[in-house]
């Protein structure tokens, strides 16, 4: 029997997590920066304008789906599997819904020796999160309740304050596991 | 010691190559001359000397990615500043080599350069790159297609272990996986030298592949709801070095080795793409393309690839026949040339009329004509078939010899008859038809009343077909792989057809028949023997055929007259190899 | 100007000049153009374009100054690389891709002093003739590209930027190119063909030299923003002048980032070449952590081959003198010194460990970073960076032997200087510096024999099949 593609490395799947993003669905607003993204590049080359396009997609719905990788082939006229390359490729972009709150932690040299192993076992040991599912397909693992989201990220450049992470957007520093309780309470 | 030039006053080997616009460049000791700017990996083609690849392709962009081409780089020394070099007494400056190998795809040679091909340093490169290819790779070449065509067989045999130092687990990918109608993929064999998206980037001009994931993950797959399903498809399994993407066509059905390759060109359209086909016994298995720069580079289009099967169809004409009454009975061919000379000699030169093929070889157009004249008839043409050009190699003209046609026939059209041949039929004006290599109900849009018209209708063709169940003798042809002789494509270029196979036992080459009809016809006729004297023949009366013969038409074909036409997928290539961005 | 003081327990160290890291953790200040310019700023961009772009790039030139991003190449020599007879647009990229394990400076200089970077950026454009500029922000720091897209604004808006920059006749557009989490972005080249919306695979040069075929086949300058900050005080000291600071041929200041297992790690600004790793270990850095000593060292980036503590290094020092044994606390932090050590000054990233770690662990992490960091592109990287992960991973878990080792070894020889890119190296030089400065810690970690070693389930499947597989039939 042929396999059909392994749809899991190209396309999105549903987690606990989908419930805290909106459903993909374009308007003005987003055609408005998305343009605005594409008329940094020359009009030749506006296939530039992936990364800034998917960043836009990524903010609003909290991850890359089938979809918006449709979408943003359609806006830059490619082929959407050079989309899907550029979106496989970078780790920075999600293709499966994090929860509401995703943490990324720090698992670089200068981390680990300050403890981010350690720090991202107590994040998951608080939020109920279950990472041995997790592979190199979907890094994220996702809390039952959707909420909490994990990942290890590699260096996040300031290992003079580690162990750190990521929470969306906000940058926390100088969290040994004993802290992990209360940023998590600062969240809730 | 005179420490410039040596004391003669004879020329430097650097100005003897320079005079004549190249450089030169030692390669393993051997010095050759080269232009300048030329590959490296080129200069080592012109030297002999091999060197093992698999992302490169020259009419594809370089992007170095595989590293088995990595060779040890020299430069001639540089003089202190101020001097002039120092020059040996050979008349080359001393050439110092780089500790680091570099890659011979993509740097290019410049003058008094050396590289090897050989050495610990080259030796060590390949072979460390041969054993990170295989680590992952599933080594399932027992059931693998690709086996005794396979780079990586090929080249482990030289630079492989003999075992493995890998103990870990290998990565998993997709196998067995439909990209297209025509390609499989088994992600696990990929070495991901991007040949297959480059060419569907670069050349077929439909990007449906790429890589997805990154590092040793790297996965080649079409987007979901895409498909792998252009024209040009199995070109890709033509270039992929390993077995990764194979042709549904020809998977499983034979061992490479048991192939025998004859050298042919297709007959799809005006192109005449440059061909190999691959048979064991009497059966064809594949055709693939061969490199013509001036035809059709590297490539072939699928449908054109793939239209053998007809060749072993069971609706394939073996004997011929003689309509006795109302049905075919089985006769031998001297009944059935006997048959169609006494039964076209009853007939006045404009009761009859002849339609013959754009599919016909020169020899057998030539033969046809001479038919023609010994009856006495000028009513004789070829069937049109026309379509669109797709841009790339697949011309209008679906006829493959409309150009031999217009020569040997010294017609400017040789299609224009067939209107006025069809109106004869009709209106009964025309009582005896000839037609070879075409159903008239086919692409020729006659309708099967007009042909009850007629009191004698004989055809030659390959399959069984309506013409044919309406003729009053069928005589059964030969296929393309099955004949010999010569074609003109639309840009003026003879190429060869040669006979891979033969034909059905029972069905004879066409040229012969026709031969025999013209004899039997016209004893006065000279003797033909070999299909070489009707050549000469050609030679003797068409300008343009002057002082050649079959065997002075080389494998890639010569050019003989100019048309106006071209290719225009060699029209884009041209274009990137002044850009540099190929090599051609 | 202003006394400067500095944030309460962030002050600066008394052995540090700060130059780039002038302004970061300054008491009232801030982000602000007008801040900025209530200092001088913005001053030594008129100054530039005072002059002639060619005498710019000569002053840096004359600066001596050198890449800070990690190769160490020397500034105005790259930029003296566009073709002269050039046509195309010229485009400049300011790598903030900061992702050298072991490196964090970027990040302040974006977040504290975003318009420092943009005058350097305006005054380099003006020198290599870019009418566009990228600055390509990794995605892991979404602040900073909201920081420097604001200062962007602010500076179009005062005239720093946009048309007609400062009344003259020389324009310039800046925008902001956000990564999204690959090191090999970092790599100039892989970082113009993410900037070109593919997958960031780095080109192979010969032939395509950014400063011929960049960005969009033309002539394209990417520097790091440290490098592109230093402009600005180059313009505004002079090159000659410049030179002075530093040592010889390892000129300027540069920002050292110590992280690891040391009372003070942070950020310092030094001047290359005046400070030794004893001075920067022990006396800024405040020495190891209670109760334990120094170990290794990896001196710039986490790519760097590892120092080890307790060695002497036969080096000439200063630089052109007659070769001496030093010891490790006297190793000088400038480019060629540390090179001559074995190892290199990278991006400045300095990785202090001390006798509680242990190296296969070590070693694993950094396997583990580049084999998820391989792009995967060529051969020997794809391939043998995680084969190296993959023994490392054996290793730490006590199921390799001293075979493995030997393997790791000749694994690391294999990629290293075969590759389309540096990647190689930065991969390989870890496992061969770990390998010949601690072969023997990281054999006390192998297994003596075969007996027992689980390399992988498959394998361990086929050996209990093996066992337990009843003898064929027909066999006596």
């Amino acid at each position: 029997m042929p396999q059909t593609i392994l749809t899991d490395q190209v396309t999105s799947h549903e987690t606990s997590g989908t419930k805290h993003h909106p459903p993909f669905e374009v308007d003005s607003t987003i055609e408005r920066e998305a343009n605005a993204r594409i008329r940094q590049y020359p009009a030749e080359h506006k296939r530039s304008a992936v990364l800034p396009l998917l960043h836009i997609v990524q903010s609003k719905f909290g991850y890359i789906s089938s979809d918006a990788i449709e979408w943003v082939a359609t806006k830059l006229d490619l082929e959407p599997i050079k989309v899907a390359e550029v979106v496989t490729f970078y780790p920075g972009l999600r293709q499966h819904a994090p929860g509401k709150y995703h943490i990324r932690v720090c698992r670089t040299l200068s981390c680990a020796m300050g403890g981010s192993y350690e720090l991202m076992d107590k994040i998951c040991e608080l939020a109920g999160i279950d990472r041995s599912q997790t592979s190199h397909h979907n890094p994220v693992a996702v809390s039952p309740c959707g909420t909490w989201s994990v990942e290890f990220a590699e260096c996040l450049a300031s290992c003079g304050t580690a162990p750190v992470c990521l929470v969306n957007n906000d940058f926390h520093e100088d969290l040994p596991a004993e802290k992990a309780s209360e940023l998590l309470k600062s969240y809730k | 010691m005179a420490d410039s030039a040596p004391a003669t006053a004879e020329k430097l080997p650097k100005d003897l190559a320079a005079e004549k616009g190249l450089v030169n460049v030692q390669v393993d000791g051997t010095w050759v001359q080269v232009p300048a700017g030329t590959r490296m990996i080129e200069v080592c083609k012109i030297a002999e000397k091999e060197v093992p690849h698999y992302c490169y392709h020259t009419k594809l962009s370089s992007p170095g990615n595989c590293r088995m081409c990595l060779v040890q780089m020299g430069m001639p020394n540089r003089p202190p500043p101020g001097e002039s070099p120092h020059y040996e007494d050979d008349g080359y400056q001393q050439i110092s080599w780089m500790p680091r190998p570099v890659i011979a795809c993509a740097n290019t040679v410049t003058e008094n350069m050396g590289i090897r091909t050989t050495g610990e340093l080259v030796e060590e490169c390949r072979n460390g790159v041969m054993e990170f290819l295989l680590i992952n790779h599933p080594l399932d070449c027992p059931i693998c297609d690709q086996a005794g065509e396979c780079s990586l067989q090929e080249f482990s045999v030289e630079h492989g272990r003999g075992s493995s130092r890998f103990e870990e687990m290998k990565v998993k990918k997709p196998k067995n996986v439909e990209i297209g109608p025509r390609i499989r993929l088994d992600d696990e064999r990929c070495i991901m030298c991007s040949r297959c998206i480059r060419f569907m980037d670069e050349v077929a001009d439909d990007p449906v592949l790429g890589f997805i994931d990154r590092g040793t993950h790297t996965t080649l797959t079409v987007h979901p709801g895409r498909r792998l399903d252009n024209n040009y498809s199995l070109n890709t399994a033509d270039i992929c070095p390993v077995g990764a993407l194979t042709s549904n066509d020809f998977r499983f059905q034979m061992r490479v080795w048991f192939l025998k390759e004859t050298k042919s060109i297709d007959v799809n359209c005006g192109t005449g793409c440059n061909t190999v086909i691959w048979t064991r016994g009497n059966e064809v298995f594949r055709i693939t393309p061969r490199e013509n720069n001036e035809v059709n580079s590297s490539w072939m289009p699928d449908s054109h690839r793939l239209n053998f099967h007809y060749l072993h169809a069971e609706t394939r004409l073996g004997d011929p026949f003689v309509k006795i009454g109302s049905k075919h009975e089985i006769s031998d061919w001297p009944g059935a040339i006997a048959k169609t000379a006494e039964e076209l000699s009853r007939f006045k030169g404009e009761e009859i009329a002849v339609i013959g093929s754009g599919r016909m070889t020169n020899e057998e157009l030539y033969l046809l004509r001479r038919l023609a004249d010994t009856l006495e008839t000028d009513l004789l043409s070829l069937v049109p078939r026309v379509g669109e050009s797709d841009g790339k190699l697949i011309s209008a003209d679906r006829n493959p010899n409309t150009s031999g046609a217009k020569l040997i026939w010294a017609s400017r059209n040789p299609y224009a008859k067939l209107e006025s041949i069809r109106q004869g039929v009709v209106t009964g004006k025309i009582k005896a038809l000839i037609v070879f290599y075409e159903d008239l109900l086919g692409d020729a849009q006659f309708k099967a009343d007009d042909l009850a018209n007629l009191d004698f209708l004989v055809s030659n063709h390959i399959l069984t077909n309506k013409t044919a169940k309406a003729s009053d003798v069928v005589l059964p042809g030969a296929g393309f792989a099955e004949k010999r002789g010569s074609l003109v494509n639309i840009t003026g270029r003879l190429q060869r057809l040669n006979q891979a196979i033969s034909p059905p036992p029972g069905a004879m080459d066409d040229w012969e028949i026709l031969r025999d009809l013209v004899k039997a016809l016209s004893p006065d006729e000279p003797s033909r023997y070999l299909l070489e004297e009707v050549f000469g023949e050609i030679a003797d009366e068409v300008e343009e055929f002057e002082d050649l013969t079959l065997s002075k038409i080389s494998d890639l074909g010569i050019p003989i007259v100019e048309t106006g036409e071209s290719i225009p997928l060699l029209e884009s290539e041209k274009a990137r190899i002044t850009a540099g961005e190929i090599v051609g | 100007m202003p006394k400067v003081t500095y944030i309460e327990g962030k002050e600066p160290h008394e052995l540090e000049r700060r130059l780039i890291f002038r302004n970061i953790d300054r008491k009232g200040w801030n982000a602000s153009l007008k801040k900025y310019v209530s200092e001088g700023g913005y001053k030594s961009l008129e100054k530039s374009l005072r002059m002639e772009p060619g005498e710019v790039t000569q002053e840096v030139k004359d600066s001596g100054l050198r890449g800070r991003g990690g190769a160490g190449f020397p500034t105005g020599v790259k930029w003296g690389f566009i073709p002269p007879e050039n046509k195309k647009p010229v485009y400049l990229i300011c790598n903030c891709d900061e992702s050298e394990p072991g490196t964090f400076k970027d990040r302040y200089i974006v977040h504290q002093d975003p318009h420092q970077l943009i005058e350097g950026m305006v005054i380099s454009c003006f020198a290599v003739g870019a009418k566009v500029a990228y600055i390509y922000i990794r995605e892991e720091f979404p602040e900073a590209a909201e920081i420097v897209e604001k200062a962007i604004k602010e500076a179009k808006k005062a005239g720093f930027l946009g048309k007609n920059i400062c009344g003259t006749n020389f324009s310039c557009e800046f925008y902001v190119h956000r990564g999204a989490g690959a090191y090999i972005c970092g790599e100039e080249t892989g970082l113009i063909e993410s900037l070109e919306g593919k997958r960031p695979y780095p080109r192979i040069k010969p032939p395509y030299f950014p400063a011929a075929m960049g960005l969009y086949m033309c002539p394209t300058i990417v520097n790091n923003v440290e490098t592109l900050c230093h402009v600005k005080h180059i313009i505004e000291m002079g090159g000659k002048a410049y030179a002075d600071i530093g040592t010889p041929r390892n000129t300027g200041t540069r920002i050292l980032c110590v992280s690891g297992d040391v009372k003070k790690p942070g950020y310092y600004e030094i001047e290359v070449g005046k400070m030794t790793m004893g001075e920067l270990l022990h006396d800024v850095c405040g020495g190891p952590l209670e109760g334990r000593t120094f170990k290794a060292v990896i001196p710039g980036g986490s790519s760097a081959k590892i120092l080890r503590c307790s060695d002497t290094y036969n080096v000439s020092s200063p630089p052109g003198s007659d070769k001496r044994e030093i010891t490790f606390d006297e190793i000088p932090l400038d480019f060629d010194t540390m090179a001559a050590c074995g190892s290199m000054a990278g991006s400045g990233g300095v990785i202090v460990m001390d006798d509680s770690r242990r190296m296969s662990w070590v070693l694993n992490n950094i396997n583990e970073f580049y084999a998820h960091e391989s792009c995967g592109q060529c051969t020997p990287c794809r391939e043998g960076s995680t084969w190296m992960k993959k023994i490392t991973d054996r290793l730490v878990g006590g199921q390799a032997t001293p075979t493995d080792l030997d393997t790791l070894e000749s694994v690391a020889y294999q990629i290293d200087g075969r590759t389309i890119c540096a990647f190689g190296e930065a991969c390989s030089w870890p496992v061969e510096g770990m390998i010949d400065k601690f072969r023997d810690e990281l054999l006390a970690d192998t297994a003596k024999d075969d007996v027992g070693i689980s390399r992988n389930p498959e394998q361990e499947a086929q050996r209990r099949y093996l066992k337990e597989a009843p003898a064929p039939v027909g066999s006596s």
